[in-house]
């Protein structure tokens, strides 16, 4: 066996070129389950805000969900909000500090179910603030219930035999709709499935945070997590599980852009390139940043 | 802390004649908030329209929020950046604000709330609370446009005082009459910074911060845990009852005393000035605070060795009452002598708001007569039906 | 990843490495496919919480793509200044 021992650095010169977890993170610990898509985007969006070198006026303002156990270990000045509710105190936040970088943190089932007129209302009030939503298609912290983004098909604790569209109805594509609204100068959707749709996520985070910083509205960042909990799924099947389910319904992609909404048939065609691209990039050993 | 000098402003000094909503939204102003969030709704819109007016002229921020509940969360926001911030509706507004109000007591965020009651009376949502768990807001119930300029300030102090929401009880008269007075900026004794604020500053330091209503903390702070963050606000309520404040008259010999709040409660104290004056002895008590509750206050004037009897006024079904008899305690009997009243549309003033209406109530409670039917009483009364019998 | 016809030895470069956080490891498998080299085993052991956690084969390119799906900040990545060759015994388990 030529197993490497990888318990410590190594010895002969090399250079670290991913750090074990963001500055912006205090503990690396936290209970999530095992194979959550959630900390791959938290790990994203904080390395972003080290990389624009706006720790210093961050700010977060966090919903309910099982995200919300990292409000205690993001080394960000943080407001807590209820289910749902997130968006307007963000408002309130960023009206009293105009300078600063403000942020919300939510699950689908919270900005989609409980908030989605607080959302819509500050995105077409074009609050200059970005919206991050993980979107994993379930209720997670209650146990995997459906919520308004979870797909036809989709099986979930209120939906054993998949969601009907006759009985539940049909599922809100809530970046898309967000698009649509005047006050959005920046809409994307990411997805954290393998390590390619990482990387186009963080890019989607720094776009939607340089905008807010140039003042130019209000900026949403979607991504799709995977819940294996909340799919019942084992964890080493989530990403592909994601794709046949959520992913084919929530496009990934920059949904607007300079104002621009961007049509379906663009998004698959660019999705297909970047994937390819993406794969190149790491076989031939690492991303471009 | 001077009103700031705009053409829209009257001087300090002068007295103006001006509507009671433009009063407290300039109060308010005079106490530094400068952050307004509402939802139109009678008779609370014009407090909105006022402060979207006045605000922005002084740097502050009015928005008209989508919901009553974007509207609480938008104040939420900017409280938790130390800015002093105030929202506000009629009772059935703060209703939808309820969930919100216990969790920003939790987070010990001073609110400022403006309950511009409408026709139905709103004793308990103010002082029980309409939100979950244990919460106390303190309540001022300002009896006229004079007092309520005076308890908007209070307000803003107060809340900043104990880090805890104080609401403003009102109504349909106190935010449609027009009484002449000027916004005397009022000092008040100094406070701590809001060290505990959030600005972004201190994120990446290691020592950022968190305003939450959970028992969250981040590494290397006290985490209360829920149930200690609940312990925590269950201790500051006693604490905060010393925040009381009552008005008393006419109680020393009296016989019968009669409690009332709010505008009613200046008919009341006309009333019974008249009703003196024609030698009935008749006292009242006024609460100023409905949270803390003047219990001591009504104790001691209902052990008064000539109390007989003790009457609570109001516009309600009995809310009120409740409270007067926990304060009485037995020592004398406690009757409800008032009613619903309000009129057509149910926003406003009901026809019991009448100095010889309520006179009469008083001096039948006095005299250990029946009491006069509330009008409509009698045409709108519920008639047990058989199967309830 | 050069082999000598005929030799009984194969010479595996790797351009990096990565440190492997086992105690924190929740066995979630993510890792293993997303390794563009598949330098990446599930081991049998079990670290304190009862997981299997990943273990390293020569063959590293030090892209990341480990760390970027990785839940729990496990893994920490290095590229080497030269490449390091590992000699590995053809038949040997990897």
């Amino acid at each position: 066996m030529t197993i490497i021992d990888s318990s410590s650095p190594p010895t002969v010169p090399a250079r670290k070129v991913e750090a074990l977890k963001p500055d912006l993170l205090l503990t690396q610990e936290h209970h999530m389950c095992p194979g959550c898509g959630e900390p791959l985007a938290v790990r994203q969006f904080l390395e972003t805000i080290e990389e624009l070198d706006v720790a210093a006026r961050s700010i977060a303002v966090a919903g309910i969900g099982c995200y919300t156990s990292f409000s205690g270990s993001m080394d960000v000045d943080l407001v807590q909000a209820l289910h749902g509710r997130a968006p307007s105190v963000a408002t309130g936040v960023k009206r009293m500090l105009p300078d600063a970088l403000v942020f919300t943190l939510q699950g689908d089932g919270d900005m989609v179910n409980e908030g989605l007129q607080e959302v819509i209302h500050t995105a077409a009030r074009g609050e200059k603030v970005t919206c991050i939503l993980l979107n994993n298609g379930v209720f997670g912290e209650t146990g995997g219930h459906m919520t308004a983004t979870s797909v036809i098909g989709q099986r979930t604790k209120n939906s054993l035999d998949g969601r009907d569209a006759e009985y539940h109805g049909y599922p809100i594509l809530i970046g898309d709709l967000i698009a649509q609204l005047q006050g959005a100068s920046y809409v994307a959707r990411g997805s954290v499935h393998n390590a390619g749709s990482v990387a186009r996520t963080r890019k989607m985070f720094k776009r939607a945070f340089e905008s807010q910083l140039r003042g130019e509205g209000f900026t949403f960042v979607e991504v799709l997590t995977m819940c294996p909990t909340g799919w019942f799924v084992p964890t080493a099947a989530g990403p592909e599980y994601m794709q046949e389910t959520l992913g084919e319904v929530h496009i990934m992609g920059e949904l607007k852009v300079d104002g621009r909404v961007r049509t379906t048939e663009e998004l698959h065609a660019e999705n297909v390139a970047k994937q390819r691209e993406l794969d190149e990039q790491l076989a031939r050993g690492g991303l471009e940043k | 802390m001077s009103p700031p000098a705009t053409s829209s402003a009257p001087p300090a000094s002068q007295r103006v004649l001006m509507e009671g909503s433009e009063a407290l939204a300039r109060a308010a102003i005079a106490a530094g908030c400068r952050f307004f969030a509402g939802y139109p709704m009678t008779p609370f819109t014009e407090v909105l329209e006022h402060c979207a007016r006045l605000l922005p002229e002084v740097g502050g921020v009015c928005i008209n929020a989508e919901s009553e509940l974007e509207a609480v969360g938008m104040a939420w926001g900017a409280l938790a950046t130390g800015a002093r911030a105030a929202t506000g509706s009629t009772g059935q507004g703060l209703s939808l604000m309820q969930e919100s109000f216990s969790e920003i007591t939790l987070a010990e965020l001073p609110l400022v709330v403006f309950n511009m009651a409408r026709g139905q009376q709103d004793y308990y949502q103010a002082t029980r609370g309409g939100g979950h768990g244990d919460y106390r807001h303190i309540v001022l119930a300002p009896q006229d446009v004079r007092e309520g300029v005076e308890h908007v300030q209070l307000a803003f102090h107060l809340a900043d005082k104990w880090r805890n929401p104080v609401l403003v009880y009102g109504d349909y008269l106190l935010a449609h009459t027009q009484e002449a007075i000027s916004i005397e900026a009022i000092d008040f004794p100094e406070l701590p910074e809001k060290d505990w604020a959030v600005d972004g500053s201190l994120s990446g330091s290691g020592r950022s911060r968190g305003v939450t209503p959970l028992g969250v903390g981040k590494p290397g702070q006290r985490a209360l845990g829920q149930e200690g963050k609940a312990q925590y606000i269950a201790t500051k309520i006693p604490l905060m009852e010393r925040e009381v404040r009552v008005e008393s008259g006419f109680c020393d010999d009296a016989e019968t005393v009669i409690v009332a709040f709010g505008s009613p409660a200046k008919f009341v104290k006309y009333a019974i000035a008249q009703l003196r004056d024609a030698g009935h002895r008749i006292g009242y008590v006024r609460p100023i605070t409905l949270w803390p509750f003047p219990y001591e206050t009504l104790a001691e004037v209902a052990a008064g060795s000539s109390v007989r009897r003790v009457g609570s006024f109001e516009l309600s079904a009995g809310q009120l009452v409740d409270d007067v008899r926990i304060g009485v305690a037995g020592r004398a009997p406690v009757m409800f002598i008032g009613g619903v009243s309000t009129d057509q549309s149910g926003f406003g003033v009901g026809r019991i708001l009448d100095v010889e209406l309520i006179a009469d109530r008083i001096l039948a409670l006095h005299e250990d007569r029946d009491l006069p039917l509330i009008p409509g009483y009698e045409e709108h009364s519920y008639e047990l039906q058989e199967h309830q019998r | 990843m050069s082999e000598t016809p005929g030799s009984a030895v194969v010479e595996i470069k790797s351009r990096g490495t990565v440190t492997i956080d086992t105690a924190h490891c929740k066995g979630c498998d993510l890792c293993i496919p997303a390794c563009p080299p598949r330098v990446l085993t599930m081991s049998t052991a079990v670290n304190h919480m009862g997981y299997r956690y990943p273990e390293l084969h020569a063959g590293c390119t030090g892209c990341g793509a480990c760390l970027y799906v990785c839940p729990d900040f496990v893994f920490e990545v290095y590229r080497f200044e030269q490449p390091v060759i590992t000699t590995v015994t053809p038949g040997s388990a990897r």
